[in-house]
């Protein structure tokens, strides 16, 4: 039985947790607006990019010419995987969700017989994979100090890809990422960025338009890949920024509503043993009287 | 009727411009392009240079891409900017460096058309 001094201490410092806790709720419901905001803002354009390639390629005649980031180097050797992630914990299962779902897609690889690159960015990301993956990280990068992502940090994520690409390090690419839905849903996701991946849906809706081309398709393409490998990571930037301070709101909401279920559980166990004290207390005044 | 079409000028941070005009001047890859409604459906990229929507708007650009279907005019590029926003101390830093891109030598004929492209456009600007 902790005694009164300690459950004192102990609710004290409950306390003030939940202050802590409450306050990163609200810092990051006031950052959440934002980053929803942006990640809404940076749909149109990796959307309607993503439609000009796609009628680019109902165009394209098949197998023709077509630049080897749409259709792939015809190999399916070495993956390599981005997987991002937040620079700052204390937000839910934000990063270990990423991570979890890299890890069984780098399991399934290696089984494969396949050879596996990783590029992290993001330092709990790379915290998170280093033990075990260590050794295939080729790359990693955080943007701990940029307060806020813009096109400029992805494109420099995307250059690098596309440097290794040129020097044909790797087949497929894949990037990790969370998809905001909403602030309690987040969904960890895989998607295929090289060669640029066509959903066969889309691909049959409906009958191309007859458009001009000028250069020709596959000078365009070969333009507007690099482009759009850019914007995809972009875009997974954007969301996971969403979606970490909505993480994050939850997560600290959480913490805020325990400690004050715990400071209710330490209050009532407080007063049971003052209770107690003052009983016992009273009880040896009494006996004390009687043997008089 | 009237002969204004639809444009959107997209960046990956934000809308830039939503509206519409009668004539829209792009600076294509491989020339000017005059875009007037009822084009034919297009889909080009551009090179430095200016972009003129109606009389008054005007924008700053050095890249993008542009597709043109049914009387809608959709640019979508990441480094661009009207026009009014470009001062001149920014301008000639933009030149300089520019210029000192071309001077190494390690750059392909396309690149070398690309900046070229991009300081006479910026010279034109005051």
């Amino acid at each position: 039985m902790p005694s009164l001094d300690d459950l004192k201490k102990r609710i004290k410092s409950v306390k003030s947790t939940q202050k802590i806790t409450k306050a990163m709720k609200m810092v990051a419901a006031a950052k959440l607006k934002k980053a929803q905001d942006n990640a809404e803002k940076g749909r149109p354009y990796s959307e309607k990019l993503q439609n000009i390639i796609l009628n680019l390629t109902k165009s394209l005649s098949e197998g023709s010419n077509a630049p080897k980031l749409l259709v792939g180097s015809g190999k399916d050797k070495v993956h390599l995987c981005v997987v991002i992630t937040a620079d700052r914990g204390l937000c839910g299962g934000f990063n270990s969700n990423i991570c979890k779902l890299a890890k069984s897609h780098f399991k399934k690889i290696l089984k494969g017989g396949k050879e596996l690159k990783i590029i992290t960015v993001g330092s709990k990301g790379h915290d998170q994979i280093k033990a075990e993956y260590g050794d295939y990280i080729i790359y990693k990068k955080s943007f701990k100090e940029k307060k806020q992502i813009t096109f400029n940090e992805a494109n420099e994520i995307g250059k690098k890809v596309m440097e290794l690409y040129d020097q044909e390090q790797f087949d497929k690419c894949f990037i990790f990422y969370n998809n905001f839905k909403n602030v309690i849903t987040q969904i960890p996701q895989a998607e295929q960025i090289i060669p640029t991946f066509i959903k066969q849906e889309d691909k049959n809706k409906e009958k191309a338009l007859f458009y001009e081309f000028e250069p020709e398709e596959d000078e365009i393409l070969e333009d507007l890949l690099p482009k759009n490998v850019s914007i995809q990571i972009l875009k997974a930037f954007l969301e996971n920024a969403a979606s970490e301070q909505g993480s994050r709101m939850t997560a600290m909401d959480n913490a805020t509503r325990n400690a004050g279920d715990l400071v209710d559980k330490l209050t009532i166990n407080y007063n049971r043993s003052r209770q107690a004290s003052i009983t016992k207390e009273l009880i040896e005044i009494i006996s004390g009287a009687e043997s008089l | 009727m009237s002969q204004e079409f639809k444009i959107e000028i997209i960046s990956p941070d934000k809308r830039i411009f939503a509206g519409s005009s009668d004539e829209a001047i792009l600076p294509c890859f491989e020339g000017q392009v005059t875009i007037l409604k009822d084009h034919i459906p297009l889909i080009t990229f551009l090179r430095p240079g200016i972009i003129e929507i109606g009389k008054n708007e005007k924008f700053y650009t050095e890249d993008g891409t542009v597709e043109f279907s049914d009387n809608n005019l959709l640019i979508l590029s990441t480094t661009i900017q009207s026009l009014k926003m470009i001062n001149t101390e920014q301008k000639n830093s933009m030149i300089r460096e520019a210029e000192k891109a071309l001077s190494s030598n390690q750059i392909s004929d396309k690149q070398k058309y690309i900046f070229n492209y991009k300081i006479e456009t910026l010279k034109q600007i005051n």
